[in-house]
């Protein structure tokens, strides 16, 4: 009989191994797939895996791509370890890009170097304040998070297709439904000549050092470390919920409206009715994907990034339908969340000890 | 939560990237294609399965491969968000040796314009935009002429003289056809109207389903969509109620009910646009076509009398002759002002930005 | 008063698939595990039911497949939640993109085909009641069932054995193996119930809802049916409530544009989410009585020290 048996500490060698078995299994998974699809199993891994890796456009786009999900996937983590439900990331990103996107259009005619701070400001008030209605229900009226902050996800979405079909319509635009294009003072420097990559990355990494820096070196944030470990042992040293409530959904709500007006600022450059792909969903398995620690969630983040781009390569390069990037990307994610196992238990072969036969 | 230390989120880290070294030695270097005199690509909104929108792109692309053979290739990507994700893929597309991109809606007209800039040997056709460059086309199709069509069929097919429309996004290219749609039930029936629900989508069965119930519900025996799915129209037939297909013949999914479709063909501006790049006669042009060149085709009529398909026959061939225009004056909007003036017709630009229901139409359009 | 009768029928239409999928997800959280996979598991439910009705001309057969199909997803998920021990959010999600994209994958053949729908129930004389006569006895099997499901699930949690082992194990996994019960099996079967249920709802949709095949068809409705469990508090008796008010208003606001009010469509769509979110907060003032009915042990994952 097969049996798990917890280890004492969490491996090393199955922290280095465990990621690499999950990724052998993929590509063997993956080779399956597509050679039963009969398509070319090495040059559609190839195409998935190394070319996005391997050109500075690819690169670059890994970056685009991945900073809406780091910087969300941070905020998420620190609420999840809370125990805060915000599963409406996707609602607080929508409203921090109208937020910040409507300073931008307000002040069209202004050539600011504060346009831009403002509109990051904007864009994280706008998300915070969409997540403090759930906050505040919950506190005030015990009304589940989960439930609110998916229903107000919808609420946004509509609110910005709204916008952009009437007030925040392009006068010049033929009555179509996107704004007009943000000025240069309104759009994110970019890194890279040529390329798309901005400053976005730069915050998003900001955001991981300074989330690893709270949780090591801050009360609250070890105070929210022990409430992930032990909810339990947390609840008898008394924190204080409604507290831990308003920061983990503020927190989260920021990020993801910070995250929000970055998009449009650095890669969409307007706001028009589709200008996220659900980062604010995918980066929930980012959180977890990270182990809900910041490194992890950076990680995480570009990973899932590549599975996207690497997708769509597959398709331009293979003619590989999009139907199947789906199945692989999820096979993908069952192997690396199985695999995780290993860092933590043995699996042991055999009787229990101790059991005599 | 289990505890877990920075070390080994490090060490998981190595082990990815030792992870997709080794991927990199299992897979060999993909082979270089084979040379082609030119390589198409399309950039798809929905699904190429959307039987749909993107289902009636997928065809035209078809025919391309069907006209062109092996001096043609062709390359699709499905299910492109209108965010960010259509740069990167308009680049990759236009970076691999793609000479012609058609990019299908209306959402990719930004990212087009900017990829453009960067790649002016690649030629770019952009569906139902209107920016423009040396290397930028843009194309869009008439369909309002066949709902001006199918309006008169409407208004000779129902009792109560109200048509149920089941619209998607309040967009000049919906109001539009709306209008037409108006427009020519009242060139029979000066007393008929039109309802409208806004489903908010472009495809949502179930939701669709449920709007064309709530039209039904409020006295709808004509049932008609801007939506992609075919679920207004089986659920018409649950009813007994006749309907009109959308994009697609839909005849397979209410035999008794459909009544005709307005098909959107794509193929033979893909075949000639492929062509003009492949004889170097390829130039930046706008193009508007409705029923006279065929991107607009009336499926067959079905389950109407034969006079009045013969009159739909007539207004088919009139408009493609000209001598019937769908906004042809008097028009008066729903506050009574005139928009054209008898004897006149609409002109392409008020066309292009109508944000306005004409006067016949049942509710209100908000702005 | 016959508008009304129409309006409540399409009501039950809007509402039963909602109904099965947040049935089977409330018994799969009672147990302590939280599958955010309802939106691929209905997916899947939805493509196996139609391509087995058309195979076999059966919509009932269809209807089994796609409960089938739901099951499997889940058992995939149980493996990897509960015999992995991988985390339950992550994988949830991972298994929506699966589903999704399997479902395409496997309904590529079937777009654009017809099937026959399962047939509304018409009782004669009965049926003829005016207003409640097409309600109460005029409707397709399923609804019948959705209404059966839902009360033999209420009656099971409360009053049997089998609602008391669930609701421990789902309370405190420890004290529930400490007095002997299997953990992981109990929850493999409130897994595997919810992704039957939750196929089972995939198939309402592609056989009787609208019957057809069509990538994505499910557009979100997995996610309403888990905020459902939510709105109910973990109480069965109230989906009821939360399914009929959520579909009621979403009919509700496509009957008013028809009615040419002047409102945004954006707006009006906005209705049945806010409206769920006042009927929550109206609702939810007891704190005690809801920490009763939630499973404390959700989203945990559980290993025997021994």
């Amino acid at each position: 009989m097969i049996r798990l048996q917890t280890r004492g500490e969490a491996s090393r060698v199955m922290a280095l191994t465990a990621p690499l078995i999950a990724v052998t299994l993929t590509v063997v998974t993956g080779a399956i797939l597509f050679e039963a699809l009969g398509k070319p199993a090495g040059p559609t891994l190839h195409a998935y895996f190394i070319q996005p890796l391997s050109t500075r456009f690819g690169l670059s786009e890994l970056l685009v791509k991945a900073t809406p999900l780091v910087l969300i996937g941070i905020g998420l983590s620190i609420g999840f370890r809370a125990n805060v439900w915000n599963i409406g990331a996707e609602g607080q990103l929508t409203l921090g890009a109208i937020t910040g996107g409507a300073l931008a259009l307000a002040f069209y005619e202004v050539d600011s170097p504060l346009l831009l701070p403002g509109m990051l400001i904007a864009g994280t008030l706008g998300g915070m304040a969409w997540a403090a209605i759930p906050a505040y229900l919950r506190i005030r009226f015990n009304a589940n998070e989960i439930l609110v902050s998916l229903m107000l996800t919808y609420v946004a979405g509509l609110f910005l297709s709204y916008l952009v079909s009437g007030p925040l319509r392009d006068p010049d635009g033929f009555n179509f439904p996107e704004s007009r294009l943000f000025h240069d003072a309104a759009t994110l420097p970019t890194l890279m000549q040529g390329l798309r990559a901005h400053w976005g990355a730069v915050i998003a990494l900001f955001a991981v050092i300074a989330a690893w820096v709270f949780l090591s070196r801050t009360i609250l944030g070890f105070q929210l470390k022990v409430l992930g470990d032990a909810p339990r042992a947390a609840s008898f040293a008394g924190y204080r919920e409604p507290r831990l409530v308003w920061f983990s959904l503020l927190l989260g709500g920021g990020l993801a409206g910070l995250a929000g007006v970055i998009e449009v600022s650095g890669a969409v450059g307007q706001l028009n009715p589709s200008i996220s792909p659900g980062y604010g969903f995918t980066a929930i398995i980012v959180a977890f994907l990270g182990r809900l620690h910041p490194l992890g969630v950076l990680i995480g983040g570009l990973m899932m990034a590549l599975t996207y781009i690497g997708g769509e390569n597959a398709q331009i390069a293979i003619g590989l339908p999009v139907s199947v990037t789906g199945v692989f990307q999820g096979v993908l994610l069952f192997y690396v969340l199985a695999c995780d196992l290993l860092i933590h238990y043995r699996i042991k072969i055999g009787r229990p000890v101790g059991v005599k036969a | 939560m289990q505890n877990f230390t920075r070390r080994h989120t490090m060490l998981s880290l190595a082990g990815l990237a030792a992870g997709a070294a080794m991927t990199a030695a299992l897979t060999a270097a993909p082979q270089t294609a084979l040379a082609q005199d030119l390589k198409v690509g399309f950039v798809y909104v929905g699904p190429v399965s959307d039987h749909g929108w993107t289902f009636r792109h997928d065809e035209g692309r078809k025919a391309i491969e069907e006209k062109f053979g092996d001096r043609v290739s062709t390359t699709f990507v499905e299910s492109v968000d209108e965010g960010a994700d259509a740069e990167r893929v308009i680049t990759q597309l236009a970076s691999t040796g793609h000479g012609l991109i058609f990019t299908t809606s209306f959402g990719y007209m930004n990212p087009t314009v900017k990829v453009a800039s960067q790649f002016p040997d690649v030629k770019f056709e952009h569906a139902t935009g209107y920016k423009r460059a040396d290397n930028v086309s843009t194309y869009s199709g008439r369909f309002y002429e066949g709902r001006y069509v199918i309006g008169q069929i409407a208004a000779k097919m129902s009792e109560t003289g109200v048509a149920g429309y089941v619209a998607s996004f309040p967009i000049p290219e919906v109001v539009r056809g709306i209008n037409s749609f108006l427009l020519g039930m009242r060139s029979v029936n000066p007393e008929a109207t039109v309802k409208v629900v806004w489903v908010n989508s472009w495809y949502d069965p179930g939701k669709e389903a449920d709007a064309a119930k709530a039209l039904m519900d409020q006295g709808a025996d004509i049932i008609t969509q801007h939506t992609d799915s075919p679920a207004p129209l089986q659920t018409a037939a649950e009813r007994g109620v006749l309907g009109f297909g959308q994009a697609s013949d839909m005849i397979q999914f209410a035999p008794e009910t459909q009544m005709t479709a307005i098909i959107d063909d794509w193929g033979p501006y893909y075949v000639a646009r492929t062509q003009a790049v492949l004889d170097g006669t390829w130039e930046s042009s706008d193009t508007w076509d409705g029923l006279a060149p065929g991107m607009a085709v009336m499926a067959p009529y079905t389950n109407i009398p034969d006079d009045v398909a013969a009159m739909a026959a007539q207004t088919v061939a009139d408009i493609k002759s000209g001598a019937v225009h769908p906004f042809q004056g008097p028009i008066t909007d729903q506050a009574g002002n005139v928009v054209v003036e008898e004897g006149a017709v609409l002109d392409d630009g008020a066309l292009l930005t109508m944000d306005y229901y004409v006067e016949g139409v049942d509710g209100v359009l908000p702005n | 008063m016959e508008s009304l009768t129409l309006i409540t029928l399409s009501v039950i239409t809007a509402a039963t698939p909602l109904l099965f999928a947040a049935t089977g997800e409330l018994v799969t959280e009672k147990s302590g595990v939280l599958n955010l996979g309802v939106e691929g598991m209905m997916i899947m439910g939805a493509v196996t039911g139609f391509g087995v009705g058309v195979i076999t001309g059966n919509p009932f057969v269809g209807v089994l497949a796609g409960t089938a199909a739901g099951a499997a997803m889940a058992g995939l998920f149980a493996f990897l939640t509960l015999g992995l021990l991988a985390n339950q959010v992550a994988t949830g999600l991972a298994l929506t993109i699966f589903g999704i994209g399997l479902s395409a994958l496997v309904g590529k053949g079937f777009v654009g085909v017809t099937v026959n729908a399962m047939q509304r129930i018409e009782i004669p004389i009965l049926t003829d009641i005016p207003v409640l006569g097409p309600i109460l006895f005029g409707q397709d099997p399923l609804v019948y069932f959705s209404f059966i499901l839902l009360g033999a699930t209420a009656f099971v949690i409360r009053k049997t054995r089998v609602g008391l082992i669930l609701r421990a194990v789902g309370d405190n996994h420890d004290a529930a193996h400490a007095i002997g019960y299997s953990v992981v099996l109990v929850r493999s079967l409130a897994v595997l119930f919810g992704g039957a249920c939750c196929g089972l709802a995939g198939a309402y949709l592609s056989l009787v809802y609208t019957p057809l095949w069509a990538e994505n068809m499910t557009a979100g409705r997995g996610w309403i049916a888990l905020a459902l469990v939510v709105f109910a508090t973990w109480r069965p008796g109230r989906l009821i409530l939360g399914a009929y008010l959520f579909g009621g208003i979403t009919i509700l606001q496509l009957h008013a544009q028809g009615a040419g009010w002047g409102v945004p469509s954006q707006i009006m769509s906005m209705l049945p989410y806010i409206a769920t979110i006042v009927v929550l907060v109206v609702i939810s003032g007891d704190k005690a009585k809801i920490r009763l009915n939630a499973p404390a042990a959700l989203g945990k994952i559980f290993h025997p020290a021994r």
